[in-house]
């Protein structure tokens, strides 16, 4: 499963650029804090956690489930 | 732990996050890379502290939960040079930018890496001086632009990598952030060297760099450093003018040589017969 902390993100989009098979697509609606977040498509996901490390706000956890 | 939490979040001080860096700063990606080194390199992390001087890199260790020490403009290889001397068992990672570790603080760091003193230094790189509103550093590329250059810099931009590695260091990397595994290894292997372990990051600034220079979304600014990455390798059979603007990444050096707390304390065993670990940690007793 991927995890979002929308209280941390800033919406950058660096998820929506590293991810290898695309998971990430920025939300349409803004959010409380105005930003668009990511909304990961879960079972496309392969596990490599390239996110984790690209995120710089510590907002995706993805975990083996 | 609360569940579904980020994998690094046990690291840092929860209460001050979300932490004061732009949309896309490059600062957060090298504080990951960081913590997946610590975890890599099996390091006990009670046993770390880390050093930081001025600038928006240098406000990293605020935000980890381990002993740290925010100092002086330049000066953090200074403060770590005496915080490791005072008690060598200590892990020291340095935090620092380009213009703390190579402008104001240049001294500092030739001298630490000529000493070969046991520090972990991450310089993270980011073209530009961030915090005081986009100033030229010494690293800016020539032809970039920033408030002190409107029609871009003339100079040629130091590789803080090579400095390092005549100056001495026993360990020196470079990578850019958009090879956060790669940054890890070099972090881990830093962190692993007894001796001087540089390790340079190329990062994005998408709020100076990427305004002044017309590339300005974080995403674009990545891109833009992987065009611009070739390896040791590549850049051997290069010539100058097609190295111009190019970051050349990869292991600058591995040579590890007698590291300066080593050498201190032979020295001290040698002339005053005295166990150099009591001697020290004696002044801190209070009978």
């Amino acid at each position: 499963m991927i995890y979002i902390n929308e209280n941390l993100c800033k919406g950058c989009f660096i998820c929506v650029d590293c991810c290898p098979v695309g998971v990430y697509t920025p939300s349409k609606q803004i959010n409380q804090k105005g930003v668009h977040v990511p909304v990961p498509q879960t079972d496309k996901c392969i596990k490599c956690k390239l996110c984790t490390l690209m995120c710089p706000d510590q907002v995706i956890s993805v975990e083996d489930d | 732990m609360t569940e579904h939490e980020h994998r690094f979040m046990k690291y840092l001080r929860k209460e001050r996050l979300p932490h004061i860096f732009c949309p896309g700063c490059g600062d957060g990606i090298v504080l990951n890379t960081i913590f997946n080194a610590i975890e890599m390199s099996n390091t006990d992390f009670d046993n770390i502290s880390m050093v930081s001087g001025i600038g928006c890199s240098s406000r990293i260790p605020g935000y980890v939960k381990c002993d740290s020490l925010h100092t002086t403009h330049g000066r953090a290889l200074a403060f770590a040079t005496g915080l490791k001397t005072a008690n060598p068992k200590q892990d020291v990672i340095v935090v620092t930018g380009d213009g703390d570790a190579t402008s104001i603080g240049g001294n500092h760091l030739i001298h630490a890496a000529r000493r070969n003193i046991d520090l972990t230094v991450i310089c993270i790189n980011n073209d530009i001086y961030g915090m005081t509103g986009g100033q030229i550093s010494p690293t800016s590329p020539k032809g970039s632009y920033a408030t002190t250059a409107p029609y871009g810099s003339t100079d040629k931009p130091f590789n803080i990598a090579e400095i390092a590695k005549a100056a001495g260091a026993s360990y020196v990397a470079k990578y850019t952030t958009a090879q956060p595994v790669q940054i890890s290894m070099a972090i881990k292997a830093g962190l692993e060297n007894k001796g001087f372990s540089f390790i340079e990051v190329v990062a994005q600034c998408p709020t100076y760099y990427g305004r002044k220079n017309k590339i300005r979304s974080p995403v674009e600014m990545i891109n833009w450093l992987k065009e611009n990455t070739v390896t040791l390798e590549q850049a051997k059979t290069m010539t100058d003018e097609e190295l111009a603007g190019k970051i050349i990444t990869g292991e600058y050096i591995n040579k590890p040589r007698k590291e300066f707390t080593e050498a201190l304390e032979d020295i001290t065993r040698q002339i005053s017969e005295v166990n150099p670990d009591t001697n020290i940690n004696s002044a801190y007793r209070s009978e």
